[in-house]
């Protein structure tokens, strides 16, 4: 766990690890060797977590960054801007996990233990999801059957989608 | 003041709800989630925010647990009112600053309450005194799946439910402990303890989450990480660092017992005549004085059930609700002499400390 935190600074594995209380104010952050000692944090009279952070982030560095991600990287759905992003660090919508995937995918691998779901999942779209799937594969069953005039097969395939279908138009289920 | 329902019902956090242990004060887990069809509340426009709020509010309010349940849009709040439910963390500060169609639900007994439009559309909180994980997850669980049982979210199998910080994304889960910790405090071991439960990928925050104030030796922890891991593996991974800040904090009071007890009952002792007496009292004073009342509370000094009226005056010592009860707005200095003069007025029955007992105990 230890080991997934990156430099707050230049994203390198981060060794050291400071927080400080001042007025009573928690403040942290992470930094690598390089990072630690060109900021001078070994020296703990004169330092201070909220200048650090307040000077690293939002600057010229993270622009050019970006910039060099092609100005192009703007979500189609929402027109959220990679620039956009790392100025708020806030999403502009779902779709964006795939549109600014290139910029995601490494920061999301440092932010979390993985990058794979292990948890739950919404339960009533996971069964719509799969009712559609089994409708679908239904459908070219139906298809198929009547181009070769298998009425037999074709009428029962019909029979099971009207059903299917009745089930992904009801209303959901009062909780 | 459309609170004020609110306020006068037994809550179960807060006034009149069940009494919390020695030094967890409280369990939370909170739960973002995001609908499917709509920017998130950063980037949706003002008519997609209403039409968020409209939703939401009609599938929380919906839910079998929610009955009865306070609605508040916040923009029909006061600046105070809003104050006061933010202090006994109904509600965050993020949606208390919030633009149209921010609002809450909350549930009669103000154990659970969805907030939406915060930083997600919606996220799911809820909230009981001292240790209950279990309980705390289970009903947030079954709150969650009566929201999705009429709401599409935004879920993607690889990334689990989407938000708009990556920092969420996953399980989009929180579980935070709100801890009494003055042992570790006095014996200055707080930074080092800080450092390590950082190093073990938790945060640790002040008493009103991000960047806010330590005093009253109160601090929660959270998990800093929602991907890759289920919600049953956060949950315990949060609790096993629980269980050794408690031993760590059991320690620190029994050393500062032996080592110099006449320090901490001197301590104790003053906290007790400054709340009976004093006639200013700042908030961070006031925190403090009842953080040590409480570890009185702790080490015999004071009845166990004492604990429970001062978990209560640490909240209703707080700026907001000390304006609240003035029926108005004061300035800092009026503000001091208001929250003195309550504090006098609750603590004048407290039973006097039994000094006695601190030896017993040890």
């Amino acid at each position: 766990m230890g080991e997934s935190l990156h430099c707050d600074l230049c994203g390198k594995p981060a060794t050291v690890h400071l927080t400080q209380i001042i007025k009573n104010q928690i403040q942290k952050v992470d930094l690598c060797e390089e990072c630690a000692q060109s900021k001078g944090v070994t020296d703990p009279e004169g330092f201070s977590l909220a200048d650090l952070l307040s000077k690293s982030f939002a600057g010229p560095a993270d622009d050019a960054e970006t910039e060099a991600l092609g100005p192009t990287l703007v979500c189609e759905q929402c027109g959220c801007s990679a620039r956009d992003f790392k100025k708020s660090g806030r999403l502009g919508c779902a779709v964006c996990y795939d549109t600014l995937k290139t910029i995601l995918t490494p920061l999301i691998a440092g932010l979390h233990k993985q990058s794979r779901h292990k948890g739950k999942a919404p339960a009533r779209q996971w069964r719509r999801l799969e009712l559609g799937r089994e409708i679908e594969s239904l459908e070219r069953q139906l298809l198929e059957a009547v181009n070769q005039e298998n009425f037999e097969t074709a009428a029962r395939c019909r029979d099971q989608l009207g059903v299917l279908r009745a089930k992904l138009a009801a209303p959901a289920a009062t909780p | 003041m459309q609170i004020l329902p609110i306020l006068d019902t037994p809550a179960e956090v807060v006034p009149g709800g069940s009494p919390s242990g020695p030094i967890v004060l409280s369990t939370r887990i909170r739960l973002a989630r995001n609908l499917r069809d709509f920017p998130f509340p950063g980037w949706a426009k003002e008519a997609q925010r209403r039409e968020i709020f409209t939703r939401c509010v009609e599938a929380a309010s919906g839910a079998s647990q929610m009955k009865k349940a306070y609605v508040l849009d916040l923009a029909a709040l006061d600046n105070l009112e809003k104050q006061v439910l933010v202090e006994r963390h109904l509600i965050s500060r993020e949606l208390s600053n919030g633009s149209a169609g921010a609002g809450v639900v909350i549930s009669r007994d103000q154990t659970m309450s969805v907030m939406i439009n915060e930083e997600d559309h919606l996220r799911v909180q809820v909230m009981r005194p001292g240790f209950q994980f279990k309980r705390v997850w289970k009903q947030a669980d079954t709150l969650d799946n009566g929201l999705e049982e009429h709401l599409d979210l935004a879920f993607s199998a690889e990334l689990g439910y989407l938000t708009a910080c990556p920092t969420n994304v996953g399980t989009g889960l929180r579980a935070s402990v709100m801890m009494h910790l003055p042992g570790l405090v006095l014996a200055s071991q707080m930074e080092q303890v800080i450092r390590a439960v950082n190093q073990l990928g938790l945060a640790v925050r002040g008493w009103y989450g991000e960047g806010s104030e330590a005093s009253g030796s109160i601090f929660q922890i959270s998990n800093q990480q929602t991907l890759g891991e289920s919600e049953d593996d956060i949950i315990k991974r949060v609790t096993s660092v629980l269980q050794t800040i408690v031993e760590q904090e059991q320690n620190a009071r029994t050393k500062l017992m032996d080592s110099d007890s006449a320090k901490l009952l001197d301590k104790i002792g003053r906290a007790y005549g400054t709340v009976r007496n004093a006639h200013l009292l700042t908030s961070v004073e006031a925190m403090n004085c009842l953080s040590l009342l409480r570890l009185a509370a702790d080490l015999g000094l004071l009845a166990e059930t004492e604990r429970h009226r001062l978990d209560r005056l640490f909240i209703e010592s707080q700026p907001g609700h000390v304006q609240l009860a003035a029926r108005g707005s004061l300035e800092t200095q009026k503000r001091d002499v208001a929250r003195a003069r309550f504090l006098r007025e609750q603590t004048a029955a407290l039973p006097a400390l039994n000094f006695d007992r601190a030896f017993e105990k040890n």
